[in-house]
């Protein structure tokens, strides 16, 4: 298939073809992370810059270890985003990395749109690593490969994403995949965290977790963000946690078979009990490690892809992979 | 002597009711006569066959961002800007730097626009010193130094009891307060209208509570008080219903409405565009219906611009951090006509919404075309096609969503005072 994208800006550009091109990539590149020697040349010679303007350990050391994997170079950027200081635009600051010639900048950001606002003014590629609280692609990419792997496939598939569902860039991504790729989205949380306009994405809204989780095939926990949340959406967390939060008990209304899911960090004890993030049913660092191989597809193929590597005269992704 | 005859136009003066094929002479600056076969010897001659002849427009919310802001906006790019959209009056808020809370700026104002500008500049002054909401600005001298209205436009007074005292002091003086309605709690740190784009695009919202909330506060204010309320800028559904109730029950409580309310919605802030950035936002489609009724039915007094130039600069940049506002007085017109083309309103109602409305509400002795009036007229020409071209715009700063939009419609010409000051 032929990859015409050139940033990964979202889940919304992709249809399902490309959605599952890239998680087919991703499964052919998850085998070289298991490897005594885990590098490949695919990128050799590329340069990865991972801008990062909040705080990220996950992401960022995922998308590091993808590029190294890789080959490429990487180089890694920490700034402050704080709007209210007045400094270098954002467009300035891309534009003085752009003129050093970096194949690909990885960006995370608190604004939503600022990937899209770089992709229109770079001639580099863009992969958004989390814009504000509109997309995370490479999240919900590697949470589709982790369903797949333990479910055989997202069709059919009953998916309860439980919290703060307002604030949460994940979510926005996931409902789009999810739907796209034939799952079924039921949300549920506090009302004072369920944004306007989720039954038009076409989801299932619940405001009691016990009716999302009913039946569930995977259950998705966000975290709940004491420094996004503020004071006025919950009154404390432990209220939180008897009503909206994951334990054993209410676990019990989903499907036997449930796997259960969290994009980290988790507060344990809040919304997800830790017996619950520790038990038999919990794929969380299965995620982890997907990421790292889905990141690889991601910028393997914002990279040109297969065509590129012709031209850089080192064979496909196939023959590297068996080397 | 110096007279001016314009011949067989389509002269359409809302407030004397007149809507017909008639000359309009004008001596000295004034309106001398309307009639049939009107001549005067020695009158330079004006043919509008084809064209409208109305009083010239009346703006009554616009930021001209001088003193202070120049880099933005100055009283002689504004006024060129809104000469070349027909208007010929235009009441300019205080959110200068410094503020129009003292004789000093007012003057400065006045003066530049009178030497210098191509329309008539009547200052709006400030409710609160320094627009900070703690301490009433000095309205009497203000008012008695040409100021017409009173606001702290951009920002709401938070303080109910401070808003009450205002109401009542500004009525001592004869002047509205003009009500800039939003519960900041509730707008919360939004960008953008609260509904389904804004959750799809991750945006933080703005819910219509924010405004009707304290629209309804402000009426309620007014009802105590007495006093003349009128609201800017109104967006939501739920304001125009109170509005409509207001002066169902008989309080002195107007408002207006933009032309980018009842034209676009929240879905063009798609793609996170800087240009659909405003305060208050682009609101839903119920909320354009509504606004259009609004309109319609004689509960929206006046179409505003709420002119407000940006430097590119300012938008762009990432959608949270882009201010709010966007230039508006040259596509005033046009977006107004879309609305007689798609007969929601009659066009004599499109112009009273655009002259003698917004004049009255301000008491100003504009926006008519009677007999000893000061000439302010445009000759408008309704089927003029045009492209909105953002880098050919009057304004200093090009920040509309228009841009690329086919127009219908424009001032071909403007005159202020008996005088052509634009000619298309």
């Amino acid at each position: 298939m032929n990859f015409a994208h050139r940033h990964v800006l979202g889940i919304k550009q992709f249809n399902a073809e490309e959605l599952n091109f890239i998680l087919d990539t991703a499964k052919s590149f998850k085998e070289i992370n298991t490897r005594k020697i885990k590098k490949v040349p695919t990128l050799r010679g590329r340069t990865i810059v991972n801008l990062f303007f909040e705080a990220s350990t996950r992401t960022r050391t995922s998308f590091e270890i993808a590029g190294k994997r890789l080959s490429a170079d990487t180089v890694n950027i920490s700034a402050s985003s704080s709007s209210v200081v007045k400094g270098e635009t954002l467009e300035d600051t891309a534009r003085n990395i752009e003129a050093m010639h970096p194949d690909i900048i990885v960006m995370r950001h608190s604004a939503s749109g600022a990937c899209h606002y770089l992709a229109e003014r770079l001639d580099c590629s863009v992969i958004n690593a989390g814009d504000g609280t509109h997309e995370h692609p490479s999240q919900a990419l590697l949470d589709a490969v982790t369903m797949i792997q333990h479910k055989g496939q997202l069709a059919g598939l009953n998916v309860a994403i439980i919290g703060d569902i307002t604030h949460s860039r994940v979510v926005r991504s996931n409902i789009d995949l999810l739907h796209k790729l034939g799952a079924s989205v039921r949300i549920a949380g506090p009302k004072t965290m369920l944004p306007p306009g989720l039954e038009r994405l076409g989801c299932k809204v619940f405001s009691r977790v016990a009716e999302a989780l009913e039946g569930a095939d995977v259950v998705m926990m966000l975290r709940i963000q004491l420094e996004r949340q503020g004071k006025t959406l919950i009154p404390s967390l432990r209220e939180y946690s008897r009503y909206f939060g994951l334990n054993e008990k209410n676990l019990a209304l989903a499907k036997p078979d449930a796997i259960i899911m969290h994009p980290g960090p988790m507060n344990r004890g809040v919304e997800i009990s830790s017996a619950v993030a520790d038990g038999a049913q919990n794929v969380i660092l299965d995620q982890v490690e997907n990421g790292v191989a889905v990141r690889m597809a991601l910028l393997y193929l914002a990279a040109g892809g297969e065509k590129q590597n012709h031209d850089a005269d080192e064979g496909d992704i196939h023959e590297q992979l068996a080397d | 002597m110096n007279s001016l005859l314009i011949k067989n136009g389509r002269v359409l003066d809302p407030a004397n009711e007149i809507d017909a094929q008639l000359d309009l002479l004008v001596v000295d600056g004034r309106v001398a006569a309307i009639g049939k076969n009107l001549s005067a010897a020695g009158a330079q001659i004006i043919d509008a066959e084809g064209l409208l002849v109305t009083p010239g427009l009346v703006d009554m919310h616009v930021h001209l961002r001088d003193p202070g802001l120049e880099y933005k906006e100055d009283i002689i790019s504004g006024t060129a800007a809104a000469a070349a959209g027909g208007v010929t009056s235009i009441a300019c808020m205080p959110n200068t730097r410094p503020v129009i809370d003292n004789l000093a700026v007012c003057r400065y104002i006045i003066n530049k626009a009178k030497e210098q500008g191509t329309a008539n500049v009547f200052p709006i002054g400030s409710i609160t010193q320094g627009l900070k909401g703690e301490m009433l600005a000095e309205m009497g001298e203000l008012k008695d130094g040409g100021c017409v209205a009173f606001s702290d436009d951009g920002v709401p007074v938070v303080s109910s009891e401070l808003m009450r005292r205002a109401m009542e002091y500004a009525d001592t003086f004869g002047a509205p307060i003009i009500s800039h309605a939003e519960d900041l709690s509730l707008v919360g740190g939004g960008v953008m209208n609260d509904g389904p784009v804004a959750t799809e695009l991750g945006l933080k919202g703005i819910p219509w509570v924010a405004e009707d909330a304290m629209s309804a506060r402000d009426i309620m204010l007014a009802e105590f008080t007495g006093a003349h309320l009128h609201l800017a800028h109104v967006s939501t559904r739920g304001s125009v219903e109170l509005v409509r109730l207001a002066k169902a029950r008989g309080l002195r409580v107007t408002c207006e409405a933009t032309p980018h309310h009842f034209t676009l919605t929240d879905e063009a802030v798609r793609g996170y565009n800087t240009n659909a950035k405003m305060n208050p936002p682009l609101r839903a489609q119920g909320d354009v219906d509504a606004i259009r009724a609004g309109l319609a039915d004689g509960t929206i007094d006046a179409i505003a611009t709420d002119h407000a130039p940006h430097h590119i600069d300012e938008k762009n940049v990432e959608f949270a951090v882009a201010l709010n506002g966007i230039v508006g007085l040259e596509t005033l017109l046009p977006l107004t006509l879309r609305l007689v083309e798609q007969g929601i309103i009659e066009l004599s109602q499109a112009i009273a919404l655009l002259s003698c409305q917004p004049a009255a509400i301000l008491g100003i002795d504009r926006g008519t075309l009677t007999q000893g009036a000061v000439a302010d007229i445009a000759l408008i020409d309704p089927y003029f096609s045009w492209q909105v071209e953002p880098t050919k715009l009057r304004s200093k700063s090009k920040n509309t969503p228009f841009g690329g939009w086919k127009m219908k419609g424009a001032a071909v010409k403007t005159i202020l005072a008996g005088k052509l000051v634009f000619e298309r």
